[in-house]
C-alpha cells in the first residue's frame, strides 16, 4: 500500500474553553501496531473517540486511505472500515460467540436466521486468527476468560472487514497468560496487513508488541517514531514531562517527520 | 471441577485442557449438551452433570410439577380424571397466553403491569363488536389491533421519555382499570350490569369447543411429524456443512419426548369426561390455540433478528446499541407485542368465562402471569428466558389453583400456596446459579 492507512492533520478537539487535543498530526500505517501512550488526561481516549467517529474534531481533518473523511457516527467509521474495541468489549454475556460475533450482521434466509452460514463465517474468523481451542463457539461469552473475551472482541471487529483495528487498553485487566495471549493475537491482526493502534498504559506490553510509538502530552502529539528508537526510561520521561533528554527525538510538541517507512 | 490447567500453548486461546471429557467441557463452558456429546449414553452424562450444576434449563419446574400433581392426585382422586385435566387445561390458558406476553418485556428487564387489564378492555373491545353482530374475525382483529396500539403507546413512553416501565405500566394499570368500567357503561344496553355476554359461537367454542377425537389424533401425529421433520432438516443441513451436529440418537431422543407429551395430551382429551348419557371427548381447541401462540412466539425468539435483538439488548444494551441496533425500536415492539398477545388472553379469558365484566381481576392475573414466566425460569432481570417457560410455569399456577379448588380451599390459600412456590421456584433457581458459579 503507498501511504499510510489513516493520517491526522492538525486534529484538534475543543469541549467549550478546553482545549483536549491540538495540533495532532499522525500517520497510522497499514500492517503494523501503533501504540498510543500518555498519562492520564493525556487526550488518548479523546484520540481515538474522534478516530472512531463518537465526535467529530473540532480543527484539521481525518484522512482515511487517501481521502478527506467525515466520520459523524460510529456506524460511518465502522462501515468505513475502522472497529474500536473498547475496554468494556460490548458483549453481550447471555449470547454465544457466534451470536455476539454477528451482532447487527446477521445473515438470513428465507427471513429466518441462517445459523449455519453465520456459525461457519465466526468458525472461519476464529481460525484465521488462530483462536483455536474455544472448544465449542456455541458457548456463552459470559463463560469466557478475560483473553477469549478479548479474543471474541477484536475477531467481531476483523470479521467485519476492518482494515484498521483500535484497542482501548486490551491487557487491562488480564492476567499474565491471558495477556500473552492478546499480545499474541494483535501482532497476527498487524500481519495480515490490518493496521492496528493500541491505546495502553503499560509500557511492557507496548514494547513487546508495538512497531511504532505515539507519545500524547496534555493534547499533544509530543512524539511519534519506530519503537525502536524507544526505551522504557525515555517513554516515561516523555509521558511525564513531555520532553525527554535521553533520545533526542523530539521535544515539546516538535514533530519528528516521519514518511511510513523503515521495517 | 476444578482442574489444574497447564500454561496455554502460545497463539492459542485456550479453553480446556485435553484430559477433561466433553462432559466436563459442556459443564464448565455452557455448551448445549447435544452439541458437545457424541453419543446418547454422552449426551445424558452431560445433561446430568448440567442439572448438577445449575444448568438445568426445563428440568426443575418439570419435576415440581410432577411433585405437585402427586400430592394432589393422593388427595384427592378426582385431580388426575380425564374431566378435570381438561378443566385444567382450559382453566391454565389465559395464564399462559398472559405470561407469554411478559416473556417478550422480561427479556428486556422491563415489566407490563398493565397487561391484566390490557387484556379486560381488549375483550370488552371484542365482545362489544359481536354483540352488534361483526364477525368474530373482525372483533379478533380490532381487539388486537387496539391492545398492541396500547403496548405499543406504552413501549413509546418508556423509551422516548425514559422512564422506568414499572412506573409507566403501573399508571398503565390504574388508567386501564378506569377504562374498562368506562368501556362497559359506554356500551349501554350490551354491557347492562357491567357484564357482556360473549354472543358469537366461535369465539365460545375455544374454550367450550373441542375437535373431535380422530381429528385430535390427527393433529397431534402431524405436529409431531412436523417437529422431528424440522429438526432432521436443520441436523442435517449442519452436518453437511460441517458444523456440529447432535447424534441421531439424541434427535430421536428428543421427537419421542415431544410425541409421548403429544399422545398424553391426546388421550387425556378424548377420553370420556361427559355424562353417562351424553360422552364428551376430543382436545380443547384452546390447546391448539396455545401451541400455535408457543411455536409462532418462539420462532420469532430463537429464529429472527428481532428475537435476537431483543436477548442482546437484555444481556447488555449498550453493546447492541453500538452493534447497530435500534434499541428504541426494538423495544416499542416488544411492548406492542405484549400488549397483543394481552388481547389475545382477553378473548380466551372471555371465552373462558362465556362473558367479561368490570369485576375483572386484571392487577391478580398480571401477577400470576408473570409468576408463571418466572417460575418456568424466565429472569426478571433481563436476557434470559424462553417462551416455552409461560408454558411450564403457567401449568404450575394452573395446578396449584385447580388442586386447591378441588380440595375445598378457599381462595386465600390459592393464593398463599402460589406464593410459597413462586419463591420456591425462585430460591431454586437462584441457588443452583450460585452453585454454578463456584465451578
Amino acid at each position: 500500500m503507498d501511504g499510510p492507512l489513516l493520517q491526522l492533520r492538525g486534529i484538534g478537539k475543543n469541549f467549550g474553553p478546553v482545549q483536549a487535543l491540538s495540533g495532532i498530526d499522525l500517520d497510522v500505517p497499514a500492517g503494523q501496531v501503533t501504540a498510543l501512550v500518555g498519562d492520564n488526561g493525556a487526550g488518548k481516549s479523546t484520540l481515538i473517540k474522534t478516530i472512531s467517529g463518537i465526535w467529530e474534531p473540532s480543527h484539521g481533518q481525518i484522512i482515511w486511505q487517501g481521502q478527506t473523511a467525515h466520520f459523524k457516527t460510529p456506524r460511518d467509521a465502522t462501515d468505513a472500515g475502522i472497529a474500536t474495541v473498547y475496554q468494556d468489549l460490548a458483549l453481550c454475556d447471555n449470547l454465544d460467540i457466534v451470536e455476539n460475533m454477528l451482532l447487527g450482521h446477521e445473515v438470513r434466509r428465507h427471513l429466518l436466521l441462517d445459523e449455519v452460514s453465520m456459525e461457519t463465517t465466526a468458525k472461519q474468523t476464529l481460525s484465521d486468527l488462530r483462536v483455536t481451542t474455544v472448544r465449542n463457539i456455541r458457548q456463552p461469552v459470559g463463560s469466557l476468560s478475560g483473553g477469549q473475551r478479548q479474543a471474541v472482541a477484536v475477531a467481531k471487529a476483523v470479521m467485519l472487514d476492518a482494515k484498521l483495528v483500535i484497542m482501548d487498553e486490551p491487557t487491562a485487566a488480564l492476567g499474565v497468560s491471558q495477556t500473552a495471549l492478546v499480545l499474541d493475537l494483535i501482532g497476527r491482526l498487524a500481519r495480515r496487513g490490518i493496521g492496528v493502534v493500541v491505546v495502553s498504559h503499560n509500557l511492557t506490553d507496548v514494547f513487546q508488541v508495538a512497531d511504532r510509538l505515539a507519545v500524547l502530552y496534555l493534547g499533544r502529539l509530543v512524539s511519534t517514531g519506530p519503537a525502536s528508537e524507544y526505551d522504557t526510561a525515555s517513554a516515561v520521561d516523555l509521558m511525564t514531562t513531555g520532553t525527554s533528554r535521553r533520545t533526542g527525538r523530539a521535544d515539546n510538541g516538535a514533530r519528528i517527520p516521519d514518511s511510513g517507512r523503515e521495517g | 471441577m476444578t482442574s489444574t490447567n497447564p500454561a496455554p500453548e502460545k497463539g492459542e486461546i485456550t479453553a480446556d485442557n485435553g484430559t477433561d471429557t466433553p462432559a466436563d467441557i459442556a459443564v464448565r463452558t455452557g455448551a448445549p449438551a447435544e452439541l458437545m456429546a457424541n453419543s446418547i449414553g454422552e449426551y445424558l452424562r452431560i445433561w446430568v452433570k448440567q442439572i448438577r450444576s445449575g444448568e438445568s434449563g426445563a428440568l426443575p419446574v418439570i419435576i415440581g410439577l410432577v411433585v405437585i400433581v402427586i400430592f394432589f392426585q393422593i388427595k384427592s382422586s378426582a385431580f388426575l380424571s380425564a374431566g378435570n385435566l381438561v378443566n385444567l387445561m382450559t382453566q391454565a390458558a389465559f395464564i399462559i397466553t398472559l405470561g407469554m406476553a411478559e416473556v417478550f418485556v422480561l427479556l428486556l428487564g422491563e415489566i407490563d403491569l398493565a397487561a391484566g387489564f390490557t387484556a379486560a378492555c381488549g375483550a370488552v373491545i371484542a365482545l362489544y363488536l359481536v354483540a352488534k353482530n361483526y364477525p368474530w374475525w373482525v372483533a379478533i382483529l380490532a381487539c388486537l389491533a387496539a391492545t398492541g396500539l396500547y403496548g405499543a403507546v406504552q413501549g413509546l413512553i418508556i423509551t422516548r421519555l425514559r422512564l422506568p416501565s414499572f412506573v409507566v405500566t403501573l399508571a398503565g394499570y390504574l388508567f386501564l382499570s378506569g377504562a374498562l368500567l368506562f368501556l362497559i357503561n359506554s356500551t349501554g344496553q350490551i354491557g347492562n350490569g357491567g357484564v357482556i355476554r360473549l354472543n358469537s359461537n366461535v369465539l365460545n367454542d375455544i374454550e367450550a369447543g373441542a375437535l373431535s377425537a380422530s381429528a385430535s389424533w390427527i393433529v397431534m401425529i402431524l405436529l409431531v411429524l412436523l417437529a422431528g421433520v424440522m429438526m432432521y432438516l436443520r441436523d442435517h443441513r449442519r452436518r453437511s456443512n460441517g458444523l456440529v451436529a447432535p447424534p441421531l440418537s439424541v434427535t430421536l431422543l428428543k421427537v419421542a419426548a415431544i410425541a409421548v407429551a403429544g399422545i398424553v395430551v391426546v388421550l387425556v382429551g378424548n377420553s370420556n369426561r361427559g355424562t353417562l348419557f351424553l360422552a364428551v371427548r376430543g382436545l380443547p381447541w384452546v390447546v391448539l390455540v396455545v401451541l400455535a401462540v408457543l411455536v409462532i412466539y418462539s420462532t420469532l425468539l430463537s429464529r429472527t433478528r428481532f428475537g435476537r435483538y431483543i436477548y442482546a439488548i437484555g444481556g447488555n444494551a449498550e453493546a447492541a446499541r453500538r452493534a447497530g441496533v435500534n434499541t428504541n425500536r426494538i423495544k416499542v415492539a416488544a411492548f406492542a407485542l405484549c400488549g397483543m398477545t394481552a388481547g389475545i388472553t382477553g378473548i380466551i379469558y372471555s371465552s373462558y368465562l362465556g362473558s367479561i365484566s368490570s369485576g375483572v381481576n386484571g392487577g391478580a392475573n398480571v401477577l400470576n402471569a408473570v409468576a408463571a414466566a418466572v417460575i418456568g425460569g424466565t429472569s426478571l432481570f433481563g436476557g434470559r428466558g424462553k417462551m416455552l417457560d409461560a408454558l411450564l410455569g403457567g401449568l404450575v399456577v394452573g395446578v396449584i389453583a385447580n388442586g386447591l379448588q378441588l380440595l375445598g380451599l378457599t381462595a386465600s390459600a390459592q393464593l398463599m400456596w402460589t406464593a410459597l412456590v413462586l419463591v420456591a421456584a425462585v430460591t431454586v433457581d437462584a441457588l443452583t446459579r450460585r452453585g454454578r458459579s463456584t465451578v
